[in-house]
């Protein structure tokens, strides 16, 4: 039984330029989830995990990391950006990027050290790109640069970890991949949020769901509440997936 | 060399490197246009710092125009933020506004302060030399060196100590701000390092060549590499040989050294820019040649494999079923029986067995696209890449 919360969300309303994005969101996220977060375009679902992660300041609302604020809790959580959010031309390498996940625990001023790089050589390892740590990114193929960010989460060795949209332009074998790393943090009793857009592989994947759009419509264990009801709140039409057990 | 060659030489080695540092991460962040616009609205922050110490090396008047140019920046995300226009539209809209405040200020008052348009558009490193610094009666050099020394060391300082925050944050601004590494005031601080820099430069080079000695070696060093700390050591390099090698091209011609430098500066970009092992133009067309002769050689491997009639595998007929009109067939013939993947016998082309295991492997590395197997699949794929 999931009773401890590890989010906790209350009346959370972000707006750009006086247009709301999200609207009085209140959100439990209970510990050791593997949770999707579903919504159509424009739904707001960057925006939440952005705006848990202080990125963007809401205009109203509370978020609380096991019960306090996100910069007290900052090493508890790790992050994994949309893909298209960085310039993979930068000049850096595989190791470097995924060297960046331990800056967070470093602070200010200190540079990474062995012990850093181990930890990185560990997560590329756990990825499998090991072999890819010296690779310039921009020769990196889509699915490979998914897993160097899958990488630079799992360096932090976070509790939580939140994900937008890990998925996007991989191919089905790093999608495997990726799925099982995080059923595996889940099993180590961590909690993984996952911004999440194929709906045919929620009850696959996935033992919790949100859904989104602008408001919360629900959110709950995928076995109860993943059905056509609430899809079709949430995308506006009449929505059918087949959803197993 | 007499003793002002040498100096002259010294402060614009010196910009060139203090240009280069923040001119890399600008560069990176696709902020180029940005330094157009801070070095000439820093003009305003000039005049007003000029009228209040009548002295162009003055602290307070760095602190000026530093200011404003980071106004500049502030004004441009201001507008911007407003959704209504794009950014280089908000940056058009910003510089000349404050620049022609400047103008205005310099021109009411061209009959008080000895402050001309045309020295501060293009700098006059000739004069450099003439302005010394006098501590306690004893002349310790050019005031120029002294400025821009004491703002290299600024930025050096600053960059060894926050060169995991600058990279990070330049890389991946939203990772940086979840990990706690504010963005924003690494963003603000390379604002005023650049301003800084800039007013620094500006009196011995002008406000044109600092925007060249500040994107230019920067642009040029990133053709080269693919690693941050050797991109920051090639723009430092580019732009202290441009520096050098200009003051003597203006030295031969006896010309303007700030123009002679930008010109410079353009001239090694343009050679890296054609010459480039990876990303200059003929390497990429002499690529892209290759690339289309694999294809080629590939569907006619194919098309050889396809077809046991010996009629498809004659020589001739070969031309009309492979569309080839951008390579010639010939030497996708020599390559493939270089290779000893063909053999031709009385005009009819066969595949020997490295010719089909070849086709099998390749169809197969296309189709799965496997990236376990790139790595070894690549040397014998690729022929021609090294």
């Amino acid at each position: 039984m999931e009773n401890k919360i590890a989010v906790q969300i209350d009346d959370l309303t972000v707006a750009y330029n006086y247009k709301p994005v999200l609207w009085d969101i209140d959100l439990a996220i209970p510990e050791g989830v593997l949770m999707a977060i579903v919504g159509p375009n424009g739904a707001g679902k960057s925006t939440l995990i952005k705006s848990i992660l202080d990125i963007i300041k809401p205009i109203a609302g509370s978020i609380q990391i096991y019960g306090k604020s996100y910069k007290k809790q900052r090493s508890l959580v790790a992050y994994v950006p949309q893909k298209g959010s960085v310039d993979w031309d930068f000049p850096t390498t595989a190791l470097d990027v995924v060297m960046m996940g331990t800056y967070g625990s470093l602070g200010w001023i200190k540079r990474p050290g062995q012990k850093e790089k181990k930890a990185a050589l560990e997560a590329l390892e756990k990825v499998g790109m090991l072999s890819f740590k010296n690779r310039q990114i921009s020769q990196l193929s889509g699915g490979q640069q998914q897993r160097i960010f899958l990488a630079r989460a799992l360096v932090q060795n976070a509790s939580i970890y939140f994900m937008d949209e890990p998925f996007q332009g991989v191919d089905a074998t790093t999608e495997k991949a990726i799925i099982n790393i995080l059923k595996e943090l889940r099993k180590a009793g961590k909690t993984v949020i996952v911004v999440h857009h194929d709906l045919q592989t929620v009850p696959e994947y996935f033992d919790w769901v949100t859904f989104l759009n602008v408001k919360k419509i629900a959110t709950g264990p995928v076995k109860d509440i993943f059905n056509d009801d609430n899809l079709t709140k949430t995308y506006g039409i009449n929505y059918k997936v087949s959803v197993q057990g | 060399m007499s003793s002002a060659q040498i100096e002259i030489q010294l402060i614009a080695s010196l910009v060139a490197i203090a240009c280069a540092i923040p001119g890399t991460f600008l560069v990176l962040r696709k902020m180029a246009l940005i330094t157009d616009a801070i070095s000439h609205s820093i003009l305003p922050g000039i005049v007003i710092g000029f009228f209040i110490t009548h002295d162009l090396s003055s602290p307070l008047l760095i602190i000026l125009a530093a200011a404003s140019g980071v106004i500049t920046v502030i004004l441009v995300e201001f507008i911007q933020k407003t959704g209504l226009v794009k950014e280089d539209t908000a940056i058009g809209l910003v510089f000349p506004a404050l620049f022609s405040i400047g103008i205005i200020l310099i021109a009411q008052n061209a009959n008080d302060v000895h402050l001309d348009i045309d020295a501060v558009l293009l700098g006059e490193l000739a004069f450099a030399p003439f302005d010394r610094l006098i501590l306690e009666g004893a002349d310790v050099g050019p005031k120029s060196l002294w400025i821009i020394g004491s703002i290299l060391l600024i930025t050096l300082g600053l960059l060894f100590a926050f060169f995991k925050e600058l990279k990070v944050s330049t890389f991946d601004a939203g990772l940086a701000s979840a990990l706690g590494l504010s963005p924003i005031v690494m963003h603000y601080g390379l604002m005023t390092i650049s301003s800084i820099t800039t007013v620094g430069a500006f009196d011995a080079v002008g406000a044109i060549l600092v925007i060249a000695l500040m994107i230019a070696p920067a642009a040029t060093a990133y053709l080269l590499t693919n690693d941050l700390k050797k991109m920051l050591l090639l723009s430092v390099l580019f732009g202290v040989s441009s520096a050098i090698g200009g003051y003597w091209m203006a030295h031969a011609l006896d010309t303007s050294i700030s123009g002679s430098m930008t010109t410079v500066l353009g001239l090694v970009f343009l050679f890296v820019y054609l010459f480039a092992p990876d990303k200059g133009l003929f390497s990429v067309l002499y690529r892209q040649k290759q690339q289309r002769i694999e294809v080629s050689l590939l569907t006619f491997l194919l098309h050889l494999g396809n077809h046991k009639e010996e009629e498809e595998r004659h020589v001739k007929h070969l031309n009309e079923h492979i569309n080839w009109q951008k390579v010639q067939s010939k030497s996708v013939l020599d390559l493939a029986l270089k290779n000893n993947m063909i053999t031709i016998d009385n005009d009819i082309v066969s595949l020997t067995n490295k010719g089909k295991n070849f086709t099998t492997e390749a169809i197969d590395y296309i189709l799965t696209n496997k990236n376990s197997e790139i790595e070894n699949m690549k040397d014998r794929f690729f022929l021609f890449r090294g």
